[in-house]
């Protein structure tokens, strides 16, 4: 055969070839995302959509639309400048009567409450005392007999910002924000606005824990990306045994270390250094020490792997080049573990901001997270609405912090690659 | 203090010294609270302090004879085997299709799959609370089992796709063209490879489950509740020392586990030396 005609054949078979594998190809690509979509479906039922639903609940308002749907009709042209007319007050007369019929009362009473403190005694105490439907053309005035309340505009627009069906009520409130009589944002009651300064303590905490964390662990990853395979490798069970124990028993022994009467406080009896225990638990100090020792082993894994990866002859060469040893570590070494600081540091303060589990067993009142509160509006006050905006809010935070440390990781990685 | 190489003159060897130090300080700090617990578990007292006015067994008696704390322990059991089941099916079907699969959505895909790990556990909990009320999925171990898989199928993700990474795919295509069907590719020759992957994938999987309370806290009922959640009441409650020997149950767990992980980590090692 002669070269000629080997290309003639390689001209002709080309384009199916190329197609073929082509083809080949994309089947081969729909197989393996076939085999990623059951996991993918599965999130979508037992995560995605819980969140999904959980964020929706933050701006979900129709327990009041549901309740008094005639009212919210009457007051949907209402301007809200002067009080309703005559109208909304036989709507909700009616709405009012039928809800205690059906016993829906409280689902509306509960949700306007949260908007206007005593609006659960106002709509409930209106039940209890509204026999019949009043008399055409006299149902603004057998409310206002039966509670002063209904005289009031506040009282109106209260119902009218409640009627849905999405507020942004719960999200402000989460912000320490409200809307006023006009519909203006301004800054909530000082007894409502407690939210603020939940999240700045969850920072601060998680802040503290974080910075803990750094200092303690550098010398450790130090220490172990430094010594021979061998002696770090046992060293190392120090910082697996307690990252693979669980959360509980940690926390559990930490109460046990530190309580009044624990061996703290006991073994510095004992040496004489103090006389009256020491407060060392059910306060910030607890939260802190007991975070920190959950968390440690976050700060010093990434750590020692990005020490792990800088080779010793970069400092041998800054030494013989003259460096004294502080500088070359100042200007060498802490530079190239900068990446693995800022993973290290970023896991561990994302993982301390959602914190329960730990501030609620060892902690006061005046240390609990964020995360408490999601908590208990969830399952003590069941204000639904409230623990999903609080939530939102911690999700955006997490989410946000995540992506930083996404990049920076990947940063790594591709540097890693190549340097190799 | 010979084994840094680096330490010549008196400066290195003083931080040297200040780094040991303060390392052991930490050693001690990570170690001791899991070290003081255990003893007090065989004291023969009922208060949590040392000296021990003696040895007895009589908190693991307790614990074996408690209804409460047995019914902790089973429901644990349940729900962690049952996750790590599930959660490998899916997870390594995963790993394998994510290791072929060529797309820029791939990251996102990624980040969705690992989102689990870095989501605050309250959210997912609050999400899960809502969602599966309604269906009747709470108070269930069925509930509780797919919240469970979803929190640990990312790690079986991650520990089986690092071990497809170091796999020689040659080696799958030769199993082909040899003739072998890609069911029998998967099983005779991709399967004994990455089984030590497959294995710390179930470890990891089963001590996110084993460990898991703030799920269980919202979602089981009386019936479901786990050990970490009885021993989350009990410290709640008095910290009697039956909690201790509970903690010593759930740490034996761990180390058994962690070793299991080191002799996996280990004869990976020793087979990549002799391959080499």
């Amino acid at each position: 055969m002669t070269a000629a005609s080997l290309t003639g054949i390689d001209a002709q078979t080309e384009v199916p070839l190329k197609r073929r594998l082509k083809r080949a190809e994309r089947a081969r690509q729909i197989k393996a995302l076939a085999l990623v979509v059951p996991l993918l479906l599965f999130l979508l039922f037992t995560f995605a959509s819980p969140i999904a639903g959980m964020l929706w609940r933050a701006v979900d308002d129709r327990e009041v639309r549901q309740v008094l749907p005639q009212t919210v009709t009457a007051l949907a042209n209402w301007d809200g400048k002067d009080l309703p007319d005559e109208k909304a007050y036989a709507a909700l007369a009616s709405d009012i009567l039928a809800a205690r019929a059906s016993g829906t009362v409280a689902i509306a009473a509960k949700r306007l409450n949260y908007a206007l403190n005593g609006f659960r005694t106002i709509l409930t105490s209106t039940a209890r005392s509204l026999k019949a439907a009043p008399e055409p053309g006299t149902a603004r005035e057998t409310l206002g007999k039966i509670n002063p309340a209904w005289r009031e505009r506040a009282t109106w627009t209260t119902i009218k910002d409640a009627s849905g069906p999405v507020t942004g009520f719960y999200l402000l409130a989460a912000l320490d924000l409200t809307r006023n009589a006009d519909g203006a944002i301004v800054a909530a009651a000082p007894d409502q606005a407690i939210y603020r300064g939940v999240f700045a303590r969850t920072f601060l905490i998680s802040f503290s824990v974080t910075a803990l964390c750094l200092i303690l662990g550098f010398p450790v990853a130090y220490l172990l990306a430094t010594l021979p395979p061998g002696r770090s490798n046992l060293l190392m069970i120090f910082v697996l045994l307690p990252f693979w124990t669980s959360l509980l028993v940690r926390t559990c022994a930490w109460i046990v270390l530190l309580q009044s009467k624990g061996v703290v406080n006991d073994s510095l009896h004992w040496l004489g250094i103090i006389d009256e225990p020491l407060r060392l638990i059910y306060n910030r100090f607890g939260v802190c020490v007991a975070m920190t020792h959950v968390l440690l082993p976050f700060m010093i894994l990434p750590l020692y792997s990005s020490m792990k990866a800088i080779s010793p002859a970069y400092m041998r060469a800054a030494a013989s080049l003259g460096a004294p040893p502080l500088i070359a570590f100042l200007r060498i070494y802490l530079p190239q573990t900068l990446p693995g600081i800022g993973a290290g540091s970023l896991l561990v303060f994302i993982l301390a901001l959602g914190y329960y589990i730990t501030p609620a067993l060892v902690g006061g009142a005046a240390d609990q997270m964020i995360s408490y509160f999601i908590a208990l509006y969830t399952t003590e006050t069941a204000n639904w609405g409230l623990a999903s905006a609080l939530g939102a809010v911690l999700l955006l935070a997490t989410i946000l912090l995540a992506l930083v440390y996404g990049k920076l990781v990947q940063g790594q990685q591709v540097t890693g690659g190549m340097k190799n | 203090m010979s084994d840094n190489p680096s330490l010549r003159t008196p400066s290195q060897r003083i931080a040297w010294t200040i780094t040991i130090v303060i390392s052991t300080l930490v050693f001690i700090f990570l170690i001791t609270p899991i070290l003081a617990i255990m003893p007090l578990s065989f004291s023969s007292g009922s208060y949590l302090t040392y000296p021990l006015p003696g040895l007895s067994l009589r908190w693991y008696d307790d614990f074996i004879n408690s209804p409460r704390w047995m019914n902790s322990l089973k429901n644990s059991m349940i729900i962690g085997v049952a996750s790590t089941l599930l959660s490998m099916v899916l997870g390594t079907l995963a790993a394998l299709g994510l290791a072929q699969w060529k797309s820029r959505f791939k990251p996102l895909v990624l980040a969705f799959v690992l989102s689990p790990v870095v989501v605050p556990g309250v959210i997912t909990a609050v999400g899960l609370y809502f969602f599966f009320a309604p269906i009747g999925l709470t108070g269930s171990y069925l509930g509780l089992i797919l919240a469970h898989t979803a929190l640990a199928t990312p790690f079986v993700v991650i520990t089986v796709g690092a071990t497809l990474q170091s796999f020689d795919t040659n080696l799958a295509r030769a199993a082909a063209s040899l003739g072998a069907s890609p069911l029998d590719a998967f099983r005779r020759v991709i399967l004994p490879l990455i089984l030590p992957g497959l294995a710390s994938g179930a470890l990891f999987a089963f001590a996110t489950s084993f460990d898991e309370v703030v799920i269980v806290l919202f979602m089981a009922g009386p019936e479901q509740r786990t050990l970490p959640r009885e021993m989350f009441s009990g410290i709640r409650e008095n910290i009697s020392p039956t909690i201790t020997a509970a903690a010593v149950i759930l740490t034996t767990v761990s180390v058994i586990l962690l070793a299991a992980l080191e002799g996996l980590r280990r004869r990976n090692e020793r087979l990549k030396g002799s391959s080499a």
